[in-house]
């Protein structure tokens, strides 16, 4: 059974980080409850009594989405940029991601404000009112928490307090970001491709 | 047992000399400013402790009613508010605080850590669920008053919609409810993501993860299991609160919504949450009875790959809650099944803990006489659970008496004994003191005895057609003798509990010093002083094995001879 | 005419007609028939009895687990416990066993299957039984907190006491429930008759009882469904086919329009009572609260919260939430007189 006993000290010691640890794990929550989001509305894809439906209603927020993924390949570069402590190219392309995550919303609220005022669509309408504003709502909540902590770093970027070393923690905030993105697809996919 | 002082690296407590806190006031504001583990896995239990005697009164107050037919002790809008509370407190309040909350202390000693992997989340875990707590209980005394206790909620811990819309559900007990639990759900989220980090990236040199204590494996597993189990309720009652004040549908069957969808979300939740509470003890049993046994756990590398299976066939058998909703008779098949290939990873836990136990040396202390209780009423609980999950019979016995009987057998038979012997077994790691072997069995006899002769007479209560979440009953249906012999037993169990609380309180001051080792036992924590510094070991620990302390005990004999 | 029977049906119900004796045979003990406790250990009807046939079987199966994992446990806390004369030396460490531990599971595995298949085809039986030609079908809609039950093919309206012909095994006349809900999820649980199924707004099931024996069957609302979910009780009368047959062309009749009684008639009519009541042949038609059409002929007010007896119709009617807190029947304002009218007429509807 036992071979030459080997030292536990003199064996290499890796362990994950905890950042992404906790990150992934905090991904997987979030999951969790974006799926229970979208079941509901696709279960709920064609039921509604009443009122306008998705086709009549609903336009495909290309533009939108453009930006919002793209953000993930700025930031992505921006990412890169403090790997190698590039500091200047890191704050540049950190704050285009934000930018675009700016306009994201920005083109979020317009459309709101289309559906609510023009189409007569709100949260009570129907039931597709009430599962779009609630899947809808519940991704553009975490774009906002991420713009917020991204216009974070971006400010201690500014005044010099974030540096090469904190390159880890940067990824290990991205990979929000880039969470973020990945649910939109498949929101994206469900209420305006699928559903409508 | 004998106290054995080891010369492991790290059993030295090198704290500089510190004023300890001269004024109370400095006192408390150390304990709510923590972010010490240790002291913040106290704060759990103490919590959780609490919110056991305040709904262990809810269950008192319940069973007075019941024990004669046509009791006017309760009226019935407080009798549903009282079985609601109850449930949710317990589920919410009482099991998952103090199972994270010995998770908390435990873990960081158990893999020779210094603290969890995020202390400042730690802290602010444990404050969400703190404060999503006394808003639940807030709700006694808010909206009107407390005549008719208010808004408590009262719509069954289950909550099924749509009696929670506004239409039926006037008031804000539902929304007391909901908010309450969104609130303490981030904090429960907190402490998984906190768990899961800190096992998986702060284990001492030379601790893999097959060489981790089983209790540490258990929160593990249970932890990634709550992320992806409390998040449902997380975004039903999202949902719930949508519909109440935003004028949404999702539960509105007005408007075409569909009270199917609450049914379903919140058993995705309801059933994964009860192996989130379970597993833990099975974390506990596995700690506690290699100890009194003498022997090591039979067949870990087992009881690893059962407990990743249960959690991972526990998120496929949540409709065995709705055989009686309406599903096709091929849904309910399917359910029929996986409930039941659920049961064989759990039996086999069952059997490595009986061969654990198969030619030892069994030590009666109080912790053993706790998880012996726990295998046999597992056992039954385990069994129940088979019959409930024959669908036709449980067209009969869902919803009654014998579904209540079954998961208070789990709960309380099961989990509340091995959190007691999880108490008695580390309550000298945590004060340094022991507590009373004498009051300890006490505390258990009558406990175990109480415990008996209710739930075991109310499994016939369901076989005899009663219904679950009546305020009373009919008086010529043949349940009058039934419901008073439980609440009796109610009450003996009570008593029990009460002498517990003494125990506690007054071992405090004056039980046996415990020193490092009172059990002899063999995972890193009894290697550390009682109580341990604030950083736990002087020096990281290295092992080598599943059983360090055995290892250096047993110099000729090591465990890692034998571990593949 | 009796429809030609395919060989799957006449498989199906000889299945059902083995686990209902198996059933009977246990149930020997037990008087069959109506029993004062809603007991499903004493079925009087095909699914009641298919269900226990199995639920014997189960048990048998797990008592034998119980006394013998339990056997063995009892044994080794006794067996191995640490004697007074004990050296103090540490037993021999056992770490595991792969042909143990691969024993202990594949007979847990075994005994699933078998399990598995007992139960799969008792809820193919029940749940997808052919319906006779033969059968009664019954509306059912559950109401805060009481129930209504509809004939269609009788034009027949009724509350809280459900009339079903009995049925025998060698010309089966089941009676077919279809559930509704009006409000929020209700239970149907008559334990001698069948399992339970939910009545569930927006989502309408169905279930069948099929009773062997006459008699008075009790049961209530197994889903708790508000304030006075206790008290939404259940009472099925099984009748022979002459007494049923009577039964359904008295309930046929319009209400009793005695005479004597023209003044409680008239309160009736002109009060609120209307709002939510019906009685076929007056100006009342409301749906939301019970049908009163023939309500002196039910042993119980209020879905058995009390005994149909002048007294407690006053007291009821005066205010209900005396005999029901919570029910949603308002206290009707009516003085002494005015009640005692009414009372009088309600109790000519026969």
């Amino acid at each position: 059974m036992s071979a030459i006993p080997v030292s536990p000290i003199a064996e290499p010691w890796h362990l994950p980080s905890r950042g992404r640890v906790g990150m992934y794990s905090l991904i997987i929550g979030e999951t969790a409850i974006f799926t229970i989001f979208v079941v509901a509305y696709i279960f709920y894809i064609g039921k509604s009594l009443s009122g306008p439906t998705p086709q009549q209603v609903l336009d495909i927020p290309i533009f939108n989405t453009i930006c919002l993924l793209s953000s993930s390949v700025t930031i992505w570069l921006a990412e890169r940029q403090i790997d190698r402590g590039k500091m200047r190219a890191f704050a540049a392309w950190w704050a285009l991601t934000i930018a675009l995550g700016v306009v994201f919303i920005v083109g979020t609220g317009i459309e709101w404000h289309k559906l609510i005022y023009q189409d007569g669509l709100t949260i009570r309408t129907n039931l597709f009112g009430t599962t779009f504003y609630s899947l809808v709502g519940l991704h553009a909540t975490h774009v906002v928490v991420g713009l917020i902590g991204l216009s974070l770093i971006l400010l201690f970027t500014l005044t010099g307090h974030v540096r090469e070393e904190h390159s880890e923690r940067i990824q290990v905030f991205a990979l929000y970001w880039h969470f973020v993105d990945a649910v939109w697809v498949v929101v994206f996919t469900v209420v305006y491709i699928v559903g409508r | 047992m004998a106290d054995q002082t080891l010369p492991i690296p790290g059993s030295i407590d090198v704290t500089p000399q510190r004023r300890s806190p001269s004024l109370l006031i400095e006192s408390l504001h150390e304990w709510v400013v923590t972010v010490d583990h240790k002291r913040l896995g106290i704060l759990y239990v103490v919590y959780s402790i609490f919110f056991l005697l305040v709904a262990g009164a809810e269950a008192l107050a319940i069973r007075i009613q019941l024990a004669w037919p046509g009791n006017h002790f309760l009226s019935p809008q407080v009798y549903n508010r009282m079985f609601t509370m109850h449930g949710t407190t317990m589920v919410f309040l009482v099991g998952m605080p103090i199972l994270f909350g010995f998770a908390n202390y435990l873990v960081p000693l158990m893999i020779g850590a210094r603290d969890m992997a995020f202390p400042r989340l730690n802290a602010f875990s444990f404050w969400l669920t703190a404060f999503g707590g006394l808003l639940l209980y807030y709700s006694f005394i808010g909206g009107f008053g407390l005549y008719g206790m208010g808004n408590a909620p009262d719509v069954g811990w289950f909550a099924y919609a749509p009696l929670t819309a506004r239409a039926f559900s006037p008031g804000h007990a539902t929304d007391y409810w909901a908010l309450a639990l969104i609130v303490s759900g981030f904090g429960t989220l907190g402490t998984a993501i906190n768990i899961i980090a800190t096992t998986l990236s702060m284990r001492c040199r030379g601790m893999t993860l097959l060489r981790m204590p089983l209790f540490v494996w258990l929160m593990l597993v249970v932890s990634g299991l709550t992320l992806v189990t409390i998040t449902p309720l997380t975004a039903a009652q999202i949902m719930l609160v949508i519909d109440r004040y935003l004028g949404g549908h999702f539960f509105d069957t007005q408007a075409g919504g569909s009270a199917m969808v609450w049914i379903h979300f919140f058993w995705i939740f309801g059933h994964p949450e009860v192996y989130v509470l379970v597993m833990p003890a099975f974390g506990i049993a596995s700690e506690i009875i290699p100890v009194f046994s003498r022997k090591a756990i039979f067949g870990y590398p087992a009881m690893v790959a059962a407990s990743v299976g249960i959690a991972f066939v526990s998120l496929g058998v949540w409709a065995h809650h709705m055989f009686t909703v309406g599903m096709t008779s091929v849904g309910n098949t399917f359910f029929v099944l996986s409930t039941m290939l659920v049961g064989i990873p759990t039996g086999i836990k069952i059997f490595n803990w009986l061969a654990t136990i198969w030619g030892g040396k069994i030590r009666f202390s109080t912790p053993m006489l706790f998880c012996v209780g726990f295998l046999f009423q597992f056992l039954i609980a385990g069994l129940t659970g088979i019959m409930l999950s024959v669908a036709p019979w449980d067209w009969q016995l869902h919803n009654s008496y014998f579904v209540i009987a079954h998961f208070h057998y789990v709960l309380v038979g099961g989990i509340v004994f091995n959190i007691f012997a999880a108490i008695y077994y580390w309550y000298p790691k945590v004060t340094g003191r022991m507590l009373s072997e004498t009051l300890g069995k006490w505390h258990f006899w009558l406990f175990a005895i109480g415990f008996h002769i209710t739930f075991d007479t109310m499994h016939f209560l369901g076989f005899f057609g009663m219904p679950r979440s009546i305020y009373t009953y009919e008086p010529d249906r043949g349940w009058n003798h039934l419901n008073f012999i439980i609440s009796i037993g109610g009450m003996i169990q009570g008593i029990a509990v009460l002498i517990f609380a003494w125990n506690l309180f007054h071992s405090y001051f004056r039980g046996k010093e415990a020193g490092n080792d009172p059990w002899d036992a063999w995972t890193l924590e009894w290697a550390a002083p009682s109580p341990p510094p604030e950083y736990n070991f002087a020096t990281d620990p290295v092992v080598r094995s599943r059983r360090p302390l055995w290892d250096l005990k047993h110099p000729e004999d090591p465990d890692w001879k034998y571990e593949a | 005419m009796i429809r030609k029977q395919s060989a799957r049906t006449i498989r199906l119900r000889r299945l059902l007609v083995f686990w209902s004796a198996i059933a009977c045979l246990r149930s020997a003990a037990w008087a069959d028939g109506p029993q004062a406790t809603p007991n499903i250990f004493a079925p009087a009807s095909t699914p009641a009895s298919s269900i226990l046939g199995l639920s014997w079987f189960v048990l048998a199966i797990t008592g034998g687990i119980f006394l013998g994992v339990g056997g063995m446990l009892a044994w080794a806390i006794v067996r191995y416990r640490v004697r007074d004369t004990d050296d103090g030396s540490e037993p021999a460490q056992i770490y595991g066993s792969t042909q143990v531990e691969l024993a202990w599971t594949v007979i847990p595995i075994l005994i699933v299957v078998v399990l598995f298949l007992t139960t799969a085809r008792i809820i193919f039986a029940v749940q997808d039984a052919p319906k006779p030609r033969a059968a009664l079908d019954v509306t059912v809609v559950g109401h805060q907190y009481w129930w209504e039950f509809r004939y269609p093919k009788f034009g027949i309206v009724t509350a809280n006491e459900l009339h079903v012909p009995v049925s025998n095994t060698r010309a089966p006349q089941p009676t077919y429930l279809h559930l509704l809900s009006a409000d929020v999820d209700h239970s149907f649980w008559v334990p001698q008759l069948a399992g339970k199924t939910d009545l569930i707004p927006n989502h309408p099931n169905d279930t069948w009882i099929d009773p062997l024996h006459t008699g008075l069957y009790v049961g209530q609302c197994a889903q708790f469904c508000g304030v006075e979910h206790a008290k939404m009780l259940l009472r099925v009368y099984v009748e022979s086919p002459d007494d049923f047959a009577a039964w359904v062309k008295q309930q046929q009749q319009p209400g009793n329009q005695d005479p004597k009684v023209a003044a409680g008639r008239h309160i009736f009519e002109t009060q609120a009572c209307t709002n939510c009541h019906r009685i076929t042949g007056t100006a009342a038609t409301g749906t939301f609260g019970p049908d009163l059409t023939h309500l002196a002929s039910r042993a119980t007010i209020a879905s058995g919260a009390a005994l149909n007896t002048p007294e407690n119709l006053h007291a009821w009617i005066e205010d209900p939430d005396n005999l029901k807190p919570g029910a949603l029947m308002p206290a009707m304002q009516l003085n002494g007189e005015q009640i005692d009218e009414l009372v009088a007429y309600l109790t000519t509807l026969h």
